[in-house]
């Protein structure tokens, strides 16, 4: 079996919440090798979502080690989490976070232009985007697009940087079935042609069947 | 909308400072051109006087013909002037002399003085109050004047009636404000200088050659005028910053969520920064080309209005330093909105409705 990409041991976080302290995770152990396709469930609360933040360096840990791809991550600093942000990560939320303003295919530009990147993508990434089936659409703002192809704009955005995970909150949560299994779709077949390592967080288990793994959390911790 | 709104706030100070300085500059350029127009080579003006105003007549018509007998003096004339409002005043003036020196008035309508009554009004002053020559002016001094002619501008102020007149109407019976004097030969200036401010002639008075005279009318030499610009100025930075810093906060607060967009996507705190920052000097920038437009629209509307009393300069040379003020303003300003952005936690960022 390959070197996990992802590794994480004994991961705790703690939320200040007021002046009581809220424990969000309780001792997390989770390997996810390259390439994989892996849907994290459980109930609301369960720290599904504080677990992407941690491994998506948008909130550091309080306890326990991230490796991701031999580095541990739970140790560094703000500059640190956004050089991970930068390069090494991409995310895809609810709902869809692209930035109104800006065309689809500038949504996809801005996130280049933070890496240091030129703008424009590379010449294969067009096929990437007839793939995402909006190579027709770049033109337009966020707003004259469907829920589902606002989503797959941020998921073009998201992996525009060519990073080692995407991570997908509730990717379908915002989406009727229809768009819901499209996006999967293209969820997938971005994880069989380019290999691309993907864990999504959902509710439902129709979208969870997409994934070769499924891990449940509740309370902090995994369960299954 | 926001920006544009705050573009605009920001030119309200930058227009602020370029009419104030238009108008100083514009003001001292004005009484340099009239000063010229009346064709003397020397000005006598009693001991401490301002540079801008005179008003009052301390000196004793005598020193009018005392100085016409000094050598090389081809002719001395007295003038008495006497504000009228805050901006407009009025000389008392012999034309024969006054004619001598510099062929006198070009009149648009009507010709000289018929009589002790009469008045000449400059072309602005009469489009301001809708004179014509044959009219009547009755606010000035409380007297009923005939307007006997409509002058060109720029010799003297927009205001001339006869000498005795005046003199007599304010109290200064055979006294004038000031003396110009022309010199035979322009070589001869110096030499008439000295003997002018010899210690036995006139040694405390303010004598100046008509160059060196215009010359000093600048904003440095008026008394408290460049303080003034400066506390302007000040006040300048202070709108601009003010102006911004709300305009950019209320922006923070709008684009929070685009904020912890951007910072999921690996954008640094400078980065944020930077955006702001590059708004805040666009809106610099651009209120800086708005209050310069504006200041336009103000010189236009100040001549419309009121030809005959301000005259304000377009001033290009303070064009960068009302620009550098606004930038310095929203830069400032753009500060703390600015940083607090690049601060914001990502995950409450994203999580804001």
């Amino acid at each position: 079996m390959s070197e996990p990409l992802i590794e994480i041991r004994g991961l705790r976080k703690v939320y200040r919440v007021g002046k009581v302290d809220v424990s969000a995770l309780r001792g997390v152990d989770l390997d996810v090798p390259p390439g994989e396709f892996l849907a994290i469930v459980g109930p609301s609360g369960s720290g599904k979502s504080t677990l992407f933040h941690i491994i998506g360096g948008l909130t550091p840990a309080t306890g326990g080690t991230v490796r991701i791809g031999g580095q541990d991550i739970s140790s560094l600093t703000d500059a640190g989490r956004t050089k991970l942000r930068k390069n090494k990560v991409g995310f895809v939320f609810q709902k869809f976070n692209l930035l109104p303003n800006l065309t689809a295919a500038d949504n996809i530009a801005i996130a280049r232009y933070i890496a240091g990147r030129a703008p424009a993508p590379e010449p294969e990434f067009e096929e990437v985007l007839k793939l995402l089936g909006i190579s027709e659409r770049l033109n337009h703002r966020p707003a004259a697009l469907s829920g589902g192809e606002q989503q797959r704009v941020a998921i073009a955005r998201a992996i525009v940087n060519h990073p080692a995970i995407l991570l997908a909150d509730e990717p379908t949560g915002n989406l009727d079935s229809e768009n819901s299994a499209a996006v999967l779709d293209v969820m997938r077949d971005l994880n069989r042609r380019l290999g691309q390592t993907i864990l999504m967080i959902t509710h439902n288990p129709e979208a969870a069947a997409f994934a070769h793994r499924t891990v449940r959390m509740r309370d902090g911790r995994i369960v299954g | 909308m926001r920006s544009l709104l705050s573009m605009f706030l920001i030119a309200v100070p930058v227009t602020l400072i370029l009419c104030l300085v238009g108008l100083s500059q514009g003001m001292l350029a004005d009484s340099a051109r009239r000063a010229r127009g009346i064709g003397a080579d020397i000005i006598v003006r009693p001991p401490k006087t301002s540079m801008l105003t005179l008003s009052g007549a301390p000196l004793p018509e005598k020193l009018v013909d005392a100085i016409q007998r000094k050598p090389h003096v081809a002719l001395a004339i007295g003038v008495i002037v006497h504000l009228v409002t805050n901006v407009t005043y009025v000389n008392g003036v012999d034309l024969a002399g006054f004619d001598k020196m510099n062929g006198g008035f070009k009149y648009l309508e009507g010709g000289p003085f018929r009589g002790p009554d009469d008045i000449i009004v400059d072309q602005y002053y009469a489009q301001q109050h809708n004179l014509h020559a044959g009219g009547h002016v009755d606010d000035i001094l409380n007297h009923h004047w005939h307007v006997s002619g409509i002058a060109e501008g720029g010799k003297l102020a927009r205001l001339a009636v006869p000498m005795r007149t005046l003199q007599d109407l304010t109290g200064n019976t055979a006294k004038v404000s000031q003396i110009f004097v022309k010199v035979d030969n322009p070589a001869n200036i110096p030499a008439v200088m000295a003997e002018l401010k010899a210690p036995d002639f006139l040694p405390d008075y303010n004598i100046y050659t008509m160059e060196e005279f215009t010359s000093l009318l600048t904003v440095e030499n008026v008394g408290g005028l460049s303080t003034f610009i400066h506390v302007m100025v000040g006040i300048g930075v202070v709108i601009g910053f003010a102006v911004v810093l709300l305009s950019m906060y209320m922006a923070v607060l709008q684009r929070t969520r685009e904020i912890g967009i951007l910072k999921a996507l690996g954008a640094s705190r400078w980065f944020i920064l930077k955006i702001i920052l590059a708004e805040a000097a666009i809106m610099g920038l651009g209120g800086t080309v708005v209050g310069i437009g504006l200041s336009f629209a103000a010189r236009a509307l100040i001549l419309a209005l009121y030809p005959a009393s301000l005259t304000q300069a377009i001033t290009p040379d303070w064009w960068p330093i009302a620009g550098a003020i606004s930038l310095a303003g929203a830069l400032l300003g753009a500060l703390y909105p600015g940083l607090s952005a690049a601060a914001q936690d990502p995950i409450e960022a994203l999580a804001y409705e």
